[in-house]
């Protein structure tokens, strides 16, 4: 089956033609695959946020291409708009973005720009409220009435009920309290099941993107510096250093373990690996 | 995009305009537009020209970034210009065509129209270019303070710019943001009729004015936490003080408005 | 022993927006604060950290009980302005506590306002400047800065004050790792260098095991309340109070629930490797081969 996405040879020049000419994407390769769920980790200006508005046609690329399901997403005007509606991306502090009287309303925003029925939009709102969990005594109140955690929500739910084919997050977990981080990534997986839907999340929190995703891209400097999966990407430990980023605290312990000698398998990043891999380890010398 | 527009741009320098005290230049700048709309005929304005060409000399600011900040005002120029051009009786007809006649004094008129707005923004802007707009502000609330006498808030109207200021790039960062995001739910802002884009805007402006809400109750709380209780004994980081170069640039920018107003009387 | 901030038997209602009864956010608190200490504060959202920082320098008032800051009861109008200085705070998202358009006209901001003699206020400026290493941003346009740089102006502004306690209301929740590394090494700095008392209200668990003291608050009260050691041991109670401990504390947990003989109180990455090293019994050369 071909990917979902496919990025090609991107490159983003900001200001071109100024003084203040920058370039924030340099030649950046890789494609989605339908089901996936990816990660992105990079520090702040290294482009993850210029890169994932190309993914929904936000930014014209400077050079190169994206494709959708094989085609352009720059064909036409009409397809670009289209694309907005399969690739959904929930900004940073999306709660910022509310605006209507109650949150049903906000939540049918994206959903009624796609000119559907209102029967259709009626079932959208509802399902994508419970894949976030704003219940439905909340949908007919003002969203600016309700906690910080579940303005977040409403407006996570207000992209999910365009049903996207991919759905880009980016940092939605930011200033919640472990709780809270905890239920809306089960959110996030919950709708990833549902509708075999791609997810691209960006995050600094990288004990939650470990554990979630299948594959990780990691930016630095524009460009894409690796494309693996998290056991591999941890691994180079010392090079995530190097590019300002931090590593799991598990993966940190196994590591301390291996320099003081124990043959412990350190591209482990989640506690419930290394509670296996420790069992293991254990359980290994007991046979000795 | 948003971000681009240069508002007021402020370019740091050492050179001598950037070293006078923020209220010489204020006065400066009055007494500049002053002479320019006392300025008649060719001599005058050829002085005050001169003025101009000798600051932006001396401030060293690349002709290339005054001419940027021309950009935005082309149209009220060329508008101005057009208008006179048409409408200034005289005798010197020299084409009419569909009832509109151009003479020899409307010629003239636009010319002298044209310059002298063009003369205007340059002359304004290279204050916003050599002044920081704290020091700015500042001047302003120094040269406002006999006002306070007449109950004027003086004090409270400079914090009020200087807050202005500083959030203006913040609020216009955060517009981008907004649209963005509400462009990312299939928001069109940029089809349909004058009231179908009307209507398109309240997605941006009801988070917009929800967000500076939020933002000036925060930043009273952080005002409130750094002891801040109004201008009464207030004490300043950078003190205005007057230097010679002051005095030398006063009675240059005297002697201006003197030489234009002597021309007029001549003429 | 001298607190820098006693607040005992504290409550405070939230007035309620039309008519009715307010929100109870603490009743009968208690909580000291010595001086010189580094003291974390955690909750989950909404459990009142916010109002109760606001209550150590007197920008919310008690409803019930006192608050005293080095001394000063809060409640008194002619301590105000010594409190405020006494105690700084810090917000969560610093652009909303940035004044000025030039950092170091910000950073001189709270000096002006309390009249310091201007010569003064440079030397404040610049030393100010220096203990956050922005020194040389000090003509920079703040809204230039990243996230970091622009919570350490913050910071700066506020030692200008000289306050002898600072208040950080969860100051990384908004940065990225490097910007949280940069304002968590100028915090420690601070207590440990300037014996300024701090108290970081936060949700990272790694920046609180930072702390000397850790406070958990749960619905107006405190739930927990010991060394960071102590507190994140009792990993049971923070997952009950929808809280977690720091990762390694949670691994040495789980292995413990499957029979391992582990300590809870191994907070570093170094001690917990340790720990696990002597769990599996050290003799790993022998047990290899």
């Amino acid at each position: 089956m071909s990917p979902i996405l496919e990025v090609r040879d991107l490159c983003h020049v900001y200001s071109a033609g100024t003084p203040f000419q920058r370039e924030a994407l340099s030649h950046v390769n890789f494609s989605l695959e339908r089901g996936e769920f990816v990660g992105i980790i990079g520090h702040t200006g290294s482009g993850k946020s210029t890169l994932i508005q190309h993914l929904n046609g936000l930014l014209k690329p400077t050079a190169g291409q994206i494709l959708f399901d094989g085609q352009d997403i720059w064909q036409d005007k009409a397809f670009t708009r289209s694309i907005r509606f399969r690739v959904g991306l929930v900004f940073q502090y999306p709660e910022y973005q509310l605006f209507e009287e109650t949150a049903y309303k906000d939540i049918a925003f994206g959903p009624k720009n796609m000119k559907l029925s209102p029967e259709e939009i009626d079932r959208r709102v509802r399902e994508a409220a419970a894949f976030v969990g704003v219940p439905e005594s909340q949908l007919e109140q003002s969203p600016f009435a309700l906690s910080g955690g579940q303005k977040r929500r409403v407006a996570i739910a207000g992209v999910i009920a365009m049903e996207p084919d991919v759905l880009i997050l980016d940092e939605p977990t930011a200033g919640l309290d472990p709780e809270g981080r905890e239920s809306i990534l089960a959110n996030i997986r919950a709708y990833q099941q549902a509708k075999n839907a791609t997810i691209v999340m960006v995050s600094h929190a990288m004990e939650d993107v470990a554990r979630l995703t299948d594959r990780l891209l990691v930016m630095d400097h524009g460009g894409v510096r690796m494309d693996a999966a998290p056991r591999e990407v941890f691994q180079r430990a010392w090079e995530l250093e190097q590019i300002g980023l931090t590593i799991p605290q598990v993966t940190r312990v196994m590591l301390r373990l291996r320099e003081l000698g124990q043959p412990v398998d350190s591209s482990v990043f989640t506690l419930e690996q290394a509670v296996r891999e420790l069992n293991r380890v254990k359980g290994g010398r007991k046979e000795c | 995009m948003l971000k681009d527009i240069t508002l007021g741009q402020y370019f740091p320098g050492k050179t001598v305009v950037h070293r006078l005290d923020p209220r010489t230049k204020l006065l400066m700048t009055v007494l500049y537009i002053v002479a320019l709309f006392v300025a008649q005929g060719w001599i005058a304005y050829g002085i005050v020209f001169a003025f101009l060409v000798m600051s932006i000399a001396l401030s060293r600011i690349r002709p290339k970034a005054v001419l940027r900040g021309l950009k935005p005002v082309v149209i009220v120029v060329i508008f101005t210009a057009v208008l006179n051009l048409f409408y200034t009786g005289g005798e010197h007809v020299l084409v009419r065509f569909w009832g509109l006649t151009i003479t020899w004094e409307g010629i003239q008129a636009a010319l002298f129209m044209g310059t002298r707005i063009i003369m205007l923004i340059t002359g304004t802007f290279l204050l916003t270019y050599t002044t920081s707009p704290i020091a700015l502000t500042d001047g302003l609330e120094s040269l406002l303070n006999p006002l306070k006498k007449i109950r004027l808030p003086v004090h409270e109207l400079t914090m009020i710019m200087c807050i202005a200021l500083r959030f203006i790039p913040t609020l216009i960062e955060e517009t981008d943001k907004i649209m963005s995001a509400q462009k990312a739910r299939g928001a069109d802002f940029e089809s349909g009729n004058l009231l179908q884009r009307a209507k398109a805007l309240v997605p941006i402006l009801v988070p917009l004015f929800i967000s500076a809400f939020r933002r000036a109750d925060e930043l009273a709380t952080a005002m409130e936490c750094r002891c801040y209780q109004g201008g009464n004994g207030r004490t300043k980081l950078k003190v205005l003080k007057f230097a010679p170069r002051d005095g030398a640039a006063l009675i240059l920018g005297a002697a201006l408005v003197a030489a234009t107003i002597l021309l007029k009387q001549l003429g | 022993m001298s607190f820098a901030i006693q607040a005992s038997d504290l409550a405070y209602t939230y007035p309620a927006p039309q008519e009715g009864e307010g929100i109870q956010v603490f009743s009968g608190l208690n909580l000291r604060v010595e001086a010189g200490s580094f003291v974390a504060i955690l909750g989950r959202n909404g459990c009142g950290k916010s109002t109760l920082a606001k209550q150590f320098n007197a920008i919310v008032l008690p409803s019930g009980g006192t608050v005293h800051v080095f001394g000063m009861d809060t409640r008194q109008e002619e301590n105000l302005i010594p409190i405020r200085r006494t105690v700084g705070m810090v917000f969560q998202n610093p652009d909303n506590q940035i004044v000025a358009n030039v950092v170091e006209e910000d950073v001189a901001f709270a000096p002006e306002n309390l009249g310091v003699p201007s010569p003064e206020i440079r030397r404040r400026v610049d030393e100010a400047l220096k203990q956050v290493d922005m020194y040389e941003f000090r003509e920079h346009a703040p809204h230039l800065l990243s996230g970091g740089q622009k919570q350490r102006v913050a910071i700066a502004g506020v030692i200008a004050m000289q306050p002898k306690c600072i208040v950080l209301d969860e100051p990384t929740a908004m940065l990225d790792p490097r910007g949280r590394q940069e304002v968590m090494k100028i915090v420690s700095r601070l207590n440990k260098t300037a014996g300024i008392t701090v108290v970081l209200i936060t949700h990272h668990m790694d920046e609180a095991a930072m702390a000397q003291r850790v406070v958990v608050l749960d619905r107006g009260q405190v739930a927990a309340d010991g060394s960071p050691k102590a507190v994140f041991s009792q990993v049971e109670l923070l997952h009950r109070l929808g809280l977690t401990a720091p990762e390694t504390v949670e691994l040495c947990w789980k292995l413990r629930q499957q029979g391992w003989d582990l300590p809870l109180d191994a907070v570093s990455i170094d001690e917990c490797a340790q720990a696990m090293c002597l769990a599996l019994g050290g003799m790993n050369r022998v047990a290899n081969s």
